[in-house]
């Protein structure tokens, strides 16, 4: 498929609020990109004419009940066999911040055995409240993330954060086991870290809300369904990085570029 | 009530006709006070004039009505009113000031000033910028976290109101020291630290949660606000001017949107315009509204497709006075009059009377009006977007005022008469302030005065604060408040609105209220000089100003007296600046049982910059690069943080030089679009020294000055190094740039003072040649950073 073909969704509800610069990323690669409210994609039912979703950061339904938790009901309920199907063709679906949230609240990630009918993982609240700041993350995935195919495994990236609820944590008495879970599938992708690439241990501010084992985003078994609590769309310009004036050469782009670079890339080789 | 004053009309809903018709003088008082309606005795004669010509008593909704159209926080009786001063009579501060300053700069650049909700400047490829700043200090002082939400909502509805989509927010609070001592604190009172806890909060979660970054701003500590809290709220949003649609008509239909009405929020103008008292939390509890910044996010979303599809006519948010300001004010603007049926508003539940629907004040409402033929598309957008939205009356060409509640007329009123209140007189008197120059030795070492200045509230990091704040959605914060790793305080923030252009917008603000202490003329002036300078330093230009006044009783002489000063200043220093005003509020009545607020005047400036990749930020860039001081010191330490850490006021407060400001200003601007200009930080709380520091520790170097190489020495290194003079600024250059930067400032007051060091330390020599200031770059940063930390 040329670039120019692939079709991303941007879904938003009420009180999405990071649709536009997520659409933006997507077309200054190249692509096609909507970003449409909840309600029109349930009109028009219109899902699988799209090749990409994503589902960005904001406060939906202002982060009511659970961060993510309204949406993502509101999704599965209105929009789950759609869903479903999207995902067994392996079309890839992001999310970012709150997205992330939603991912894990449908029961989509981690998804050890596919599909949750029930959040197996979460995203509590912040150690040490909302938190805006810029963050290091290191890519541990041996390659089945499709959304870090353009980034080295062991590369330290540059990203920031907003949120008051990205504390990665998975049920205490199993986390070890889970944890080795996700190593095994592949699944771990990006770890907080310093900006050797040391990781943080859970060390407030490297690891800003105190996720378990710094973990700041994973993927499903296929790799083709991906949240991360960091905002890529924030980073894809090098005049969006805190200290860009400082740097005598201007690079044309941020990290950010590299994670819809590989979704891009991907779609483009694969159809 | 007495029961003789009002009557209870027979009607199935609460409805009481007020016995104005023979009321004594003082029963028209009582009637003001019962009612909560902060009227005056000559307020409420004209009322009782009115009425007696039509041969009735008023209803209850149209006192309620008249007294919020009339209102200080809705008609700016103080700043429109005649003063008296000495022998003078001012006819209006606002048009012999402040409106004035504008009107003789002539901006061709300014598309709408004080007349819509948001000051309107062109920007770029058919794009205007909409600014506007508002006060929320009274709802803030009741109920510290929903009083500063809603006050971000409602500066962000104003934006909205002029068809502009919200692209930053601005957030400048005034707080009690928060050690302050519980033991003094006054019954009904609450402690500065929970305010500041619950203001700051109230911010960040509105902000935030309707995705818009909160980009400057700025907190400042003084005993007087304790009593008074000082909460302002800034917006800044975009709009293609030719969707700035302003043409509503008799016969379009008035549709309110968005939240639904209730309770919150009753008598919330009348409220901003009293004293607060120990009883305030009790009485005007009901005043501060409930937030839901996720129904404003809907509501903005509904709105900006209206705007891009042209269906609506014109729109308003519903703010102070809710629907019976909004509705007054568009149907008076339009040259219309308006009918409305009250009980089609949709409630948050039943049992409100027709006037409590009329002025409450419940949040996230927003009035349209719409030509007919549009009102379907314009209902199945909000209905897309989960927003409710309901038609209530319509524009009328008969310039009367007419509610209805289930089909009975509650008011009937001439617009005329609603929109000309009795011209308000007031007396002011100029009280210079008993001040000294305090005498005290110099200490022999600088370095420890530096250290516990740069721990000094006003001037220590207020990193965790804006760390709560979304500074970076949107993604086109391209200057951000801290900078890089130490998170250093860049003077303003650029953000680059459009994709497809490289223009940039500088926002930054200056306030220095403790300078009124000593003279509210020089107050201001500082003000704005430090707003206009800030933006400078980043590389903003043709700027544009707001301000808002946060001053204390008008109705008290000496009150009046300085803010008529510092509106003399406002129109001084902006013609010589040539900064008009795009915008302005005023919030009086700053009083509490601590006492008036310190006369505290914001100013905040909104800047072009031609091209963002030549932004400048405030950390050093590289070893050897030369420091240069900018701008003349003088012993100017009256109000400064020096003194102050010393326990002194002192009397010689900065003054403001403004045309040679001007002219250092526009070499400054020159030298920056040349790209000589590596780093530039203004000078201001704590003067050269803490400018030094803060440039320092935004990086990983150090810094030498050498106080022997300024042209006209001060007689003490810490007056040199402290002194807050107005309109300077420290700037790092390369070596290989001198020549032409010399070039370009030359004739301006321009000294080379020091250089950028490898080593982190900034090391100062004093006049004779000795060291007066050696810290290590990690102990300034470390002082600096302990005293707001979340972690202390």
């Amino acid at each position: 498929m040329k670039r120019e073909e692939i079709k991303t969704l941007i879904m938003r509800v009420g009180g999405t609020n990071c649709d536009a610069e997520t659409q933006r990323a997507f077309r200054e690669l190249g692509a096609q990109a909507e970003t449409l409210h909840l309600n029109e994609v349930v009109k028009r039912r219109n899902l699988m004419d799209y090749n990409a979703l994503v589902f960005p950061g904001g406060f939906a339904h202002g982060d009511y009940v659970r961060s993510g938790a309204i949406w993502a009901r509101l999704v599965m309920a209105k929009l789950g066999k759609e869903l479903k199907a999207f995902i067994d063709e392996g079309r890839p679906i992001l999310g970012i911040c709150n997205g992330f949230q939603v991912l894990v609240e449908e029961g989509l990630l981690p998804g050890f055995e596919g599909v949750s009918a029930y959040p197996e993982a979460s995203l509590a609240p912040n150690i040490r409240g909302y938190q805006c700041r810029w963050v290091y993350l290191k890519n541990e995935n041996r390659g089945n993330c499709i959304f870090t195919g353009k980034v080295p495994e062991g590369k330290v990236l540059r990203m920031p954060i907003a949120h008051g609820e990205g504390r990665f944590v998975l049920p205490k008495e199993k986390e070890g086991a889970l944890l080795a879970k996700l190593y095994e599938n592949d699944m771990v992708v990006f770890r907080y870290c310093d900006k050797n690439g040391v990781a943080a241990e859970e060390k407030y501010p490297v690891n800003p809300n105190g996720a378990f084992h710094d973990i700041a985003g994973i993927c499903n078994r296929e790799g083709t369904v991906f949240g991360m609590m960091p905002h890529p769309e924030r980073a894809f310009y090098w005049w969006q990085q805190p200290d860009w004036t400082r740097q005598t050469q201007m690079t044309q782009y941020g990290d950010g570029k590299l994670i819809f670079e590989s979704i891009v890339e991907h779609l483009a080789k694969r159809c | 009530m007495s029961a003789n004053l009002f009557l209870r009309k027979n009607t199935a809903f609460s409805l009481f006709e007020i016995n104005t018709l023979e009321a004594t003088d003082q029963q028209l008082q009582a009637i003001s006070n019962e009612l909560g309606l902060s009227l005056s005795l000559q307020e409420m004669k004209a009322i009782q004039t009115y009425f007696n010509a039509k041969g009735r008593n008023p209803t209850d909704v149209e006192l309620q009505t008249i007294a919020q159209t009339w209102s200080e926080h809705c008609f700016h009786k103080t700043f429109k009113g005649k003063i008296r001063i000495d022998d003078k009579e001012i006819s209006s501060l606002f048009r012999t000031y402040i409106a004035k300053a504008t009107e003789e700069i002539k901006p061709r650049w300014c598309i709408s000033v004080f007349e819509d909700n948001a000051g309107i400047i062109s920007f770029d490829k058919g794009y205007g910028i909409a600014a506007k700043v508002e006060t929320h200090n009274h709802p803030s002082a009741v109920e510290p976290f929903g009083g500063a939400a809603t006050g971000v909502g409602g500066v962000i509805r104003d934006v909205l109101g002029v068809w502009a989509d919200p692209i930053a927010c601005t957030d400048v609070l005034g707080f009690g020291p928060l050690n302050y001592d519980y033991a003094k604190l006054p019954a009904g009172m609450k402690h500065p630290k929970y305010v500041y806890m619950g203001v700051t909060a109230g911010i960040g979660t509105y902000g935030n949660n309707m995705g818009i970054p909160t980009v400057n701003g700025a907190i400042y500590f003084d005993d007087s606000y304790t009593g008074n809290v000082v909460v302002y709220c800034g917006c800044i949003g975009l709009l293609l001017l030719n969707k700035y649609k302003k043409n509503a008509k008799a016969g379009h239909l008035i549709v309110v949107a968005g939240g639904k009405t209730g309770r919150d929020g009753i008598h919330g103008v009348t409220f901003a315009s009293a004293e607060l008292t120990e009883k305030s939390e009790e009485v005007s509890r009901p005043a501060v509204q409930i937030a839901d910044p996720i129904q404003e996010e809907k509501l903005k979303r509904a709105l900006m497709e209206i705007r891009d599809r042209e269906l609506g006519s014109a729109t308003t948010d519903l703010g102070g006075g809710g629907m019976s300001s909004a509705i007054g004010e568009t149907a008076e603007r339009f040259g219309c009059g308006a009918t409305i049926e009250l009980d089609k508003v949709p409630l948050k539940y039943a049992g409100l009377a027709p006037w409590e629907i009329y002025i409450s004040e419940s949040q996230e409402r927003m009035l349209l009006t719409v030509p007919p033929e549009n009102t379907e598309k314009v209902m199945a957008i909000f209905e897309k977007e989960d927003v409710e939205a309901t038609a209530v009356g319509k524009l009328t060409s008969e310039k009367r005022l007419q509610l209805s509640f289930e089909g009975v007329t509650v008011a009937d009123m001439d617009m005329q008469f609603l929109f000309a209140p009795p011209k308000s007189v007031k007396t002011a008197t100029l009280q210079p302030v008993n001040v000294e120059e305090p005498q005290f030795p110099e200490p022999a070492n600088l370095t420890e005065t530096l250290l516990r200045l740069m721990a000094a509230p006003n001037i220590a990091s207020k990193e965790s604060v804006v760390r709560m704040y979304d500074h970076e959605v949107k993604g086109n914060t391209a200057l951000k408040p801290l900078h890089g790793e130490y998170a250093g305080p860049n003077d303003a923030a650029v953000i680059k609105p459009l994709d497809n252009s490289w223009k940039g917008l500088a926002i930054s603000c200056g306030m220095n209220p403790n300078y009124g202490k000593i003279d509210a003329y020089w107050m201001a002036a500082a003000a704005i000089d430090e707003a206009v300078r800030n933006n400078v330093a980043v590389g903003g230009r043709r700027i544009a100003l707001l301000d808002n006044f946060v001053w204390g009783n008008p109705e008290k002489p000496e009150r009046l007296g300085s803010l008529v000063r510092a509106c003399q200043a406002c129109y001084d220093v902006a013609t010589a600046l040539k900064t008009p005003f795009i915008s302005g509020k005023d919030s009086l009545y700053n009083e509490s049982p601590l006492g008036t607020v310190t006369p505290t005047l914001l100013i905040t400036a909104v800047g072009i910059v031609p091209d963002v990749r030549l932004t400048v930020s405030i950390d050093a860039k590289a070893p050897g690069n030369l420091l240069y001081i900018i701008g003349k010191t003088y012993p100017e330490l009256g109000g400064s943080e020096y003194y102050k850490l010393n326990g002194f006021l002192g009397k010689s407060v900065p003054k403001v030089r403004a045309v040679q400001a001007r002219k250092t200003y526009y070499a400054l601007t020159k030298a920056i679009s040349a790209g000589t200009v590596k780093a530039c930080h203004d000078l201001s709380e704590g003067g050269l020294a803490v400018a030094a520091a803060e440039m320092a520790l935004a990086s990983v170097y150090g810094a030498e000055l050498d106080l022997r190489k300024l042209a006209e020495p001060l007689k003490r290194d810490d007056f040199t190094l402290f002194s807050e003079s107005n309109s300077r600024f420290l700037l790092e250059v390369a070596e290989k740039d001198r020549e032409s930067f010399e070039a370009i400032m030359k004739g301006k007051a321009c000294t080379e003072i020091g250089k950028v060091t490898r080593t982190p330390r900034l090391v100062i020599r004093g006049f004779k040649g000795d060291v007066t200031v050696d810290a290590s770059v990690a102990d300034l940063r470390a002082s600096w950073k302990r005293t707001l930390s979340s972690e202390a």
